[in-house]
Parts: C-alpha cells; sequence; structure tokens
C-alpha cells in the first residue's frame, strides 16, 4: 500500500517542493561524506573536539581512513536514496515526519564511524537508532507496521544496551573516554575484560548486523520501512554492525585469540545460510531482500574471521586476502543491496505490491525498473558480470589457500567454510532468479501488476546511480584497489602488514597463485555471445521470414495468467528439500461430495513459512518476560501509598548500598 | 604464451564447436547398439542441428528480450569455457583471467540464463523446469565448489594451467584418496548439471519427469538449435575438462609446437570418446532417479568432496 499521509491531508502542502527539500538534502549530506571519507583515505586522518557540547567528556570525532571507508560507503548510498527519495516521497504523498527525519538519519549514520570517543559513539548510534525507527513507523496506521516497529525498538535497544555495557568496561579498564587512549591501554587489560567487551559486542553489534540468532527484527523492520529508508538500512546501517566488530573487536582489542576468529566465522556462515534459505523461499520481494541482507552480513562475518584466525594462525598474507574479501564484499554489497531495495520500492509504488505471487510482467510495463533490478540481481547471486563476484571469489581464494601445516581448527574450519560459502552462494542464485524470474518476467499475475507504470524520472536517476556503482564493482573493481589498501594498512593485526591483493585490470594474490580479471572476463564473454549469435544465423538465407504464435498450452485454450508458476510453487522443491530446517506449517483439507466418498468437492491448501529461529528462540523469551511482567503487576495496585513505601524503601536501599 | 598457444585455444573452440554433437551423437548410438536398436548414426545430431538451423525463426507471443538472448548467452559462456580451459595445450591467452572459479561461474551464468528463459514463458512447463534446474543448480553448487578446492590443495593455485601442471609433474597424486574422491563427486555433479541420467533423462517429453527439456519447451528453430547446441558443448567441455584435470597426459605445453597441438587434439579426443562412451554405457542400466531423490544423490557427491578436501589437507599436512 502506499503511505498514508500522517494527519490527514493538508490541501495547501507543497509535497513536491518538501520532498525535494527532503531529498536534497540528504544527498548533499551524502556527497559531504563522500568526499570527507575519500578525502581522509587519501590524506590525512581529521580530527574534531567540540569541548563545549556534552559536559565532563565533550564530543570528539576521530577520521581515519578505516572510518572512512564506512563514512563514504555511507555517503555514496545516501547521494543515490536523496535522488531516489524526491520523486517517492511524492508520489506516495509523505508526511513531513519522515521527510525531516530522512537527512537526520544519514547525519547519524554518518557520525557513528566518525566517533572517536566511547560517548560520542554511543550518542551518534543512539541518534541513528532512534530516526530509523520513526522512519520505519512512517506507515503506522497499518498493523504490520508497528508490530515490525516494536519489534525493532526492542531489539535495537537491547542490542544498544549491550554495546553501552561493553563499552563502558571498556572505557574503564582502559583508562579514557577516546578510542585512541584506549588502543594505547589496550595490550594492559586483562584476558577477562578483553572476552566480557568481545561477547558484549558481538551481541550488540551482531544484531546490528543482522546475524543469527539476533537477525529477527531485520527481516520486519527492513521491508515495512518506505524503500528509500529500507535502502538506507539494508545499504547502510547494517554496515555499522560490522564497522563495530572490525573496531572495538578486531583493531583495539585484537589480535584476539583463536577462538575469536572462530566464533564470527561460525555465526557467519550460519548466519549466511540460513539468511539465503529465508529468502530463496521468501515470497515478498521486500522480505527476499531483507533476508539476503543477513546472508551477505554472514558472509562478511565470516570473512573477518577467517582474516582474525589466519592472521593468529600465521598467515599474515592471505589474512590480508580475507580481509579485502569483507571490505570489498560490504562495499559491493551497499551498492547492489541498495540498488536493489530501490527498485523494489518502484515497484510498489507503481503497483502496490510486494508478494511476488502476484506479480510479474513488469519487464513490458517497467523496462528501464527491470533492467535495473536485473543488475542487483545478478550483483547478489555472484555470478561473473555481477557486483558480488570479485568479493566472493577473493573470499574463497582465502578459503583455499590456508596454510597447510597441522593445525586441525584450520583443515576443518576451511573446507566447511568453502562449503557453506558454496552453499550460499548456489541459494542465492535460485532467490534471486525467482525475484527477478517471477516478479519481473513472464505475465502479470494480477490487475494492479498489469496496470503498473515506470517510475518517474527522480527515481530512476537515483537507481541509475547505483546501478553505475554495481558496474564498477562488476567490471572494474581496479578502481577500488587504492582505498582497500589504504584501509588495509591501518589494521596490522588482521594482515595489513603484509601486502594485499593486487586488485590491477588482472586480480592477483601476493604469495599465492591466483589471478582473476572480472572486466576481461566481460569482454571475452560479450565476443562469445556475439559469435554464438553469428553461428545462429548460418543459413538464414533459407529460412521463411520470422514470425510470432501464441504458446503452447497442449492443445487446450490459451494460458490464464494464474497457470504460470509462482514464487511460491518455484520454491517448493527447495522447501521440500530443506524441510528439516524451514519447518513450514502446510495444510491440505479435502472436502468429499456427500454423495461419494470417491469425489472431491473441494480441495483447500494453506501453507505458512515462519520463521524457525523466531519462532524457537524467541517466543519462549517473550513469553517469559511476559510472565515476569504479570508478576511485576501484582505489585502496582493503585495505591499512592504503597507506591510511596515502594520509593522510600528502595531510596533506603540505595543509601545504604552507598554508604 | 605464443602465437601457437593462441592458435590452440581457437582449436578448442573450433573443436568444440565441431565435436560436441559428435559426442552426443556416439553417446546415443553406444546406447542404441547395447540395447538392440540400429541408432541414428553418429552424425545425426549434426543432421538435426542442420535442419533447425534452416526453420522458421518463431517467437512465442508475450516473451521478452530474456527468451530471445537466453540460448547465446549459454552457448557463448560455454565457448568462453572451451577457450579458457586447458583441453589441448596449457597456454591459453585466457588462463589469467578466469579460473576454475570462474569456470563455475560461466556456467551457471548459462544455467541462469536459461532457467529465466523458461521463466519468461509464463507457461506452467517453462516454470516448472526453471524451478527443478535451479534447485539441482544450487545443490550442485558447493559439490563443484568444494572439488575445485580439493584439487587446488596440492598446486596451490584454483588455475587450471597449476592445477594440470602440477599433476604432469606428480604423476602420483592423481591416485590420491583426496583426488579420487574428488573425481567421483565431479563426475555426479557433470551428470546433474548436464541433465543425464539418473538426474534427467535428455530424451525424456514427459511433463512428469522433465527438467531440462520442459524449461527449453517454448523454444523451436534455429534457437532449439542453438540450445541443444551449447547443452552438448557443455557436456563435451566438462568431460574434456575433468579428463584432464585428473589425466593431462597428452596435452600440450604452455609453449606448444605444431606436433604437440596434434598430439594434444588426438589424447583429448581419444579420452572424451572413452568417458563418453563409459558414460553412455553406464546409462544403459540405471533409470531416473525421482526428483526427491536427486538431492540426496548429491548430498552424497557433497560429502563426498568434502571427504576429498578433508583427506588432502592432512595427507599434505603429513607430507
Amino acid at each position: 500500500m502506499l503511505p498514508a499521509p500522517v494527519g490527514g491531508p493538508v490541501p495547501e502542502r507543497h509535497v513536491g517542493a518538501e520532498a525535494a527539500l527532503s531529498g536534497g538534502l540528504t544527498s548533499l549530506l551524502g556527497a559531504a561524506g563522500l568526499a570527507l571519507g575519500l578525502s581522509v583515505i587519501f590524506g590525512d586522518p581529521r580530527h574534531l573536539r567540540i569541548g563545549w557540547l556534552l559536559p565532563l567528556v565533550g564530543v570528539s570525532f576521530d577520521l581515519d581512513p578505516l572510518g572512512g571507508v564506512f563514512v563514504a560507503a555511507t555517503g555514496a548510498v545516501s547521494v543515490a536514496v536523496g535522488v531516489y527519495s524526491v520523486g517517492y516521497a511524492k508520489r506516495g504523498r509523505w508526511a513531513r515526519l519522515p521527510m525531516v527525519t530522512l537527512p537526520l538519519f544519514v547525519a547519524g549514520l554518518l557520525l557513528v564511524p566518525a566517533a572517536g570517543s566511547v560517548t560520542t559513539f554511543l550518542l551518534s548510534w543512539e541518534l541513528m537508532a532512534a530516526t530509523s525507527l520513526v522512519l520505519v513507523l512512517s506507515e503506522h496506521r497499518r498493523d504490520a507496521v508497528r508490530s515490525a516497529g516494536a519489534f525493532y525498538a526492542v531489539m535495537t535497544q537491547l542490542g544498544f544496551v549491550a554495546i553501552l555495557l561493553a563499552l563502558v568496561i571498556l572505557a574503564a579498564a582502559g583508562g579514557g573516554d577516546t578510542f585512541a587512549t584506549i588502543a594505547a591501554h589496550a595490550p594492559g587489560l586483562t584476558s577477562g575484560t578483553r572476552t566480557t567487551v568481545f561477547l558484549l559486542t558481538l551481541v550488540g553489534f551482531g544484531s546490528k548486523a543482522g546475524l543469527l540468532p539476533l537477525h529477527a527484527w531485520l527481516p520486519k523492520a527492513h521491508p515495512e520501512a518506505p524503500s528509500p529508508v529500507s535502502a538506507l538500512m539494508s545499504a547502510a546501517m547494517v554496515n555499522m554492525g560490522i564497522y563495530g566488530i572490525i573496531r572495538i573487536d578486531l583493531q583495539l582489542l585484537g589480535p584476539g585469540p583463536h577462538w575469536w576468529g572462530l566464533t564470527l566465522m561460525i555465526f557467519g556462515a550460519l548466519s549466511a545460510v540460513f539468511g539465503v534459505l529465508q529468502a530463496s523461499v521468501a515470497t515478498d520481494l521486500k522480505q527476499l531482500l531483507a533476508y539476503s541482507t543477513t546472508e551477505n552480513m554472514g558472509l562478511v562475518t565470516l570473512a573477518l574471521g577467517a582474516a582474525a584466525l589466519l592472521s593468529s594462525s600465521g598467515a599474515p598474507a592471505v589474512a590480508a586476502i580475507a580481509m579485502t574479501a569483507a571490505l570489498l564484499h560490504l562495499l559491493s554489497h551497499a551498492a547492489f543491496k541498495s540498488l536493489g531495495f530501490l527498485a523494489a520500492g518502484s515497484v510498489l509504488s507503481a503497483t502496490g505490491l510486494r508478494d511476488l505471487d502476484k506479480l510479474g510482467g513488469l519487464a513490458r510495463r517497467m523496462p528501464a525498473t527491470t533492467v535495473l533490478f536485473g543488475i542487483a540481481a545478478l550483483g547478489a547471486s555472484g555470478l561473473p558480470l555481477g557486483a558480488g563476484f570479485a568479493s566472493e571469489w577473493l573470499l574463497f581464494q582465502s578459503l583455499i589457500h590456508s596454510p597447510h601445516d597441522s593445525n586441525t581448527v584450520l583443515a576443518l574450519a576451511m573446507p566447511l567454510s568453502v562449503g557453506a560459502v558454496a552453499l550460499t552462494t548456489g541459494l542465492g542464485i535460485a532467490a534471486m532468479v525467482k525475484a527477478f524470474g517471477v516478479g519481473f518476467l513472464a505475465r502479470p499475475r494480477t490487475a494492479a501488476a498489469g496496470a503498473a507504470r515506470e517510475a518517474p524520472a527522480s527515481m530512476l536517476a537515483g537507481m541509475s546511480l547505483a546501478a553505475a556503482a554495481c558496474t564498477v564493482f562488476a567490471v572494474a573493481p581496479v578502481l577500488l584497489g587504492p582505498t582497500l589498501r589504504h584501509v588495509l594498512g591501518e589494521l596490522p593485526t588482521l594482515g595489513g602488514s603484509a601486502e594485499g591483493p593486487a586488485l590491477g585490470t588482472i586480480l592477483r594474490l601476493p604469495g599465492v597463485a591466483g589471478s582473476i580479471s572480472p572486466g576481461l572476463l566481460a569482454a571475452a564473454l560479450v565476443i562469445a555471445i556475439l559469435l554464438a549469435v553469428g553461428i545462429a544465423r548460418w543459413s538464414t538465407r533459407h529460412r521463411p521470414p520470422a514470425t510470432e504464435t501464441a504458446l503452447w498450452a497442449c492443445g487446450a485454450d490459451a494460458l490464464g495468467p494464474r497457470m504460470q508458476y509462482t514464487a511460491t510453487s518455484f520454491a517448493e522443491p527447495l522447501q521440500r528439500v530443506f524441510d528439516d530446517i524451514l519447518r513450514p506449517d502446510t495444510d491440505v483439507e479435502i472436502t468429499h461430495f456427500a454423495e461419494s466418498q470417491y469425489l472431491v468437492e473441494k480441495v483447500t491448501y494453506r501453507t505458512r513459512l515462519d520463521d524457525p529461529v523466531e519462532q524457537r528462540f524467541y517466543t519462549p523469551v517473550v513469553r517469559a518476560v511476559r510472565m515476569w511482567a504479570q508478576l511485576v503487576r501484582r505489585a502496582h495496585n493503585g495505591s499512592i501509598h504503597l507506591y510511596l513505601t515502594y520509593g522510600a524503601l528502595w531510596m533506603l536501599i540505595v543509601l545504604l548500598v552507598a554508604k | 604464451m605464443s602465437a601457437l598457444g593462441g592458435a590452440a585455444a581457437a582449436l578448442q573452440v573450433v573443436g568444440v564447436l565441431a565435436g560436441a554433437p559428435l559426442v552426443v551423437g556416439g553417446m546415443r548410438q553406444v546406447r542404441a547398439r547395447l540395447e538392440g536398436r540400429t541408432g541414428g548414426g553418429i552424425a545425426q545430431p549434426w543432421r538435426d542441428l542442420r535442419k533447425q538451423l534452416r526453420k522458421q525463426q518463431i517467437t512465442p507471443r508475450g516473451t521478452t528480450v530474456v527468451f530471445a538472448l537466453a540460448p547465446a548467452v549459454v552457448a557463448g559462456s560455454t565457448l568462453l569455457i572451451a577457450a579458457i580451459v586447458p583441453l589441448i595445450a596449457l597456454g591459453s591467452p585466457l588462463d589469467s583471467v578466469a579460473d576454475l572459479f570462474g569456470v563455475v561461474g560461466l556456467l551457471f551464468l548459462g544455467t541462469v540464463a536459461l532457467t529465466l528463459a523458461g521463466l519468461d514463458t509464463g507457461t506452467a512447463f517453462g516454470g516448472m523446469g526453471s524451478s527443478r534446474e535451479i534447485t539441482i543448480a544450487a545443490l550442485v553448487e558447493p559439490t563443484i565448489l568444494l572439488a575445485v578446492f580439493a584439487l587446488s590443495v596440492p598446486g596451490h593455485s584454483a588455475n587450471l594451467a597449476a592445477i594440470v601442471t602440477g599433476t604432469t609433474h606428480n604423476p602420483g597424486q592423481v591416485l590420491t584418496p583426496g583426488s579420487l574422491l574428488a573425481f567421483v563427486a565431479l563426475i555426479i555433479v557433470i551428470i546433474a548439471e548436464t541433465g543425464r541420467l539418473p538426474v534427467d533423462n535428455p530424451t525424456t517429453h514427459l511433463e512428469l519427469t522433465m527438467i531440462h527439456e520442459a524449461m527449453i519447451l517454448e523454444y523451436a528453430g534455429p534457437k532449439l538449435a542453438l540450445v541443444e547446441w551449447a547443452s552438448a558443448m557443455r557436456l563435451t567441455v566438462l568431460l574434456a575438462l575433468v579428463a584432464n584435470l585428473f589425466l593431462p597426459w597428452g596435452i600440450a605445453g604452455a609453449d606448444p609446437s605444431l606436433l604437440t597441438i596434434v598430439l594434444g587434439v588426438a589424447a583429448i579426443t581419444i579420452k572424451v570418446v572413452v568417458l563418453a562412451s563409459l558414460l553412455a554405457a553406464g546409462e544403459v542400466f540405471i533409470a531416473k532417479l525421482r526428483l526427491f531423490r536427486v538431492p540426496e544423490l548429491l548430498a552424497g557427491s557433497f560429502l563426498l568432496a568434502l571427504l576429498a578436501v578433508t583427506a588432502s589437507y592432512v595427507l599434505a599436512a603429513s607430507n
């Protein structure tokens, strides 16, 4: 459904002008972030301290190349989203609140990686979390949005509590508020402190990055948010979870023990496989993309874990490859996922539909959006010519080139990871073929899909920007070589001291034999396809003129659109193969004629797919919390006298403890 | 890389183009003879192709450019694989452009193009074939990549020339457990990817069992010719690649002479003929598996590949 204007339609409102202002501001902020990020990556680090802004500690920003690459990526996504949202907000008649909040959200996203102290980091993090919550709730008149918003609010705040605790412990043990002071004191930290901080940040940042089992908010909140916001959340906000893991766990506290890397790899692999499995059976286009975000963040975490593990196993050169894979995949994911969500938003605003089972035939009605979504889907499937190919190749190379010594952990972890990543890639292809093939090709399955109109120019322009970024990742990752080299230099404990992979026209790996060239491969493929077209033209002279004819309908009447395969039926074999993990809730009801048992009057088939992790882990927790709340409620009987007694008792306890 | 190296790569492409229909024809002939039939002769696929290429170009109503372009993408990606992999000589100019992972990616690009074409028709058959094909492809991918991993462990590289050179220099590693397990896993993968028995029956047109044929049901004339040509080429290239990965003898070096190229052509022809005949002879004795038994077969091959990697790791460590 199109977002309903909050507070009723105001006749004299100039939605177009307001949308242009909000989108323009978002793009400007993004462009500034991109410029700043790049200037830090290729120039000197920047510091900014505003003492008066916050009592006691002040606000301090400290941007180095590692933060710079996240600022630049966020900025680039925001530029595309800003341009896109001009048309989207106007078409959807956005209320003023989301229009004002959108640039604020971008500001929060840009401040997080720039923060130079614990307090500033936490404040920026809360700005990001709170503004994103407001944006998720923009269409709060729908039940699904409200429930997703409540889920998101609880989980993001619980994650924040974990991060807060971790950083407070770190600041207390590290002897200061700024990251620089903590870094200086980090070698003196006890292993107990390190472990506590690692586990707490893994929970906090992992839930932001959508890692299993704390991913449950992601496939609820990302699809229910307005599409430009979904793009920002999936392409920029989840990155902040990864940033936190790199900055706190791998840079400040690193190098950690073996099991840190292993833990990251396990959670990464589980998230990747689970996310892609859910994506391959999802029928909601935006939910599919959201699960794919969990998948890709899982791959990035797996690569980070591999880098940490390899580095602590004495293979810095291979660790550098894994680290490059993680960063490159993070960036290319930002490009193709923002494009994917923007294109899905353009479908949503044109048809009011997200359900793939009701879409179809958009290729004829919205050709530009179809091509753009195709670019995003190709990128997400990790195939050659797609944006995700180079980074997945690097990840595979780092996994297969781990040292062959008698290290049993490596000998087991690496093959299993290759299997997990390969299964993820295979299922990812299936998910993206489904999204593109069922959603955009064939014939419209409903009247709404058949009446779709192409998106307005500003939306197409925003998507084209993201598509251009995808093309760079697909054929010319060489352009990102210098950036990644500078960032890698910041991370000496993760193989940064070793020479990273050379991202030339031909990607070469240092120390190990292996090379690939996405650009040349694309060129060669185009030539080969032209050759094949030429071969098919052989003996054209003998052919009768080309013609058009109806589809084969097995001799019956014309085929109806309901006879097509839907997304559900397309994914049915996969659902059946992974029955034990997905646990679909299927219900078949057969009604017979009263006259005879052998004649069927009606068959009802219902199938429902819920997130099994959510079903099994969240439901008991929610139930326990609810029971506890019931107990606590008994103490609240409404009597003022009783409340005054509670207050006095509590005060006494505090005084006794503080004495 | 010399001029002759480039010529050898071009020769590979031409050889696969010309030889692929003959390989399929040969396999059908072997089956026919073993089943007591006369068979259409080895050149029958070529005659079919010529006939189809002269037919009228027919576009089903409502299909988009995806449907029109998919055959060329499948054929093109297969031709590119033929140019990259070491079939006749090692020194392909494209060797540094794509390693074994790249080759697998190209293979899947072709599969994806055809599945999208199947969906594009908007018929029940097209969707059914696509759905089944992509399910099998998704389950095949882990096995392929693990087998690639197992093969790349001894030579420390996934580049094809490096793997083949490693085997020629150290023939003993063909008989290691890791290598043998990877060989079996790859053969199962090739059977699944090229739609041979027991995963798919290339001669069936029964809707309950069709996979590949259902997907391409709407193709006719020249486009059908291209699709069938491409699937024959995929089979040929994959058989030749597996033959050379495990038994590289006879292949010309990175700097080939005219004589070694001739020898290389003869060697790869013999290898492919033997492997294809064995495969065809094996198909006589088995029936197609039920669709939902296929994942079990693929899970088995995945386990074999996993064992292969672990074995080669442990053995490499103990050496």
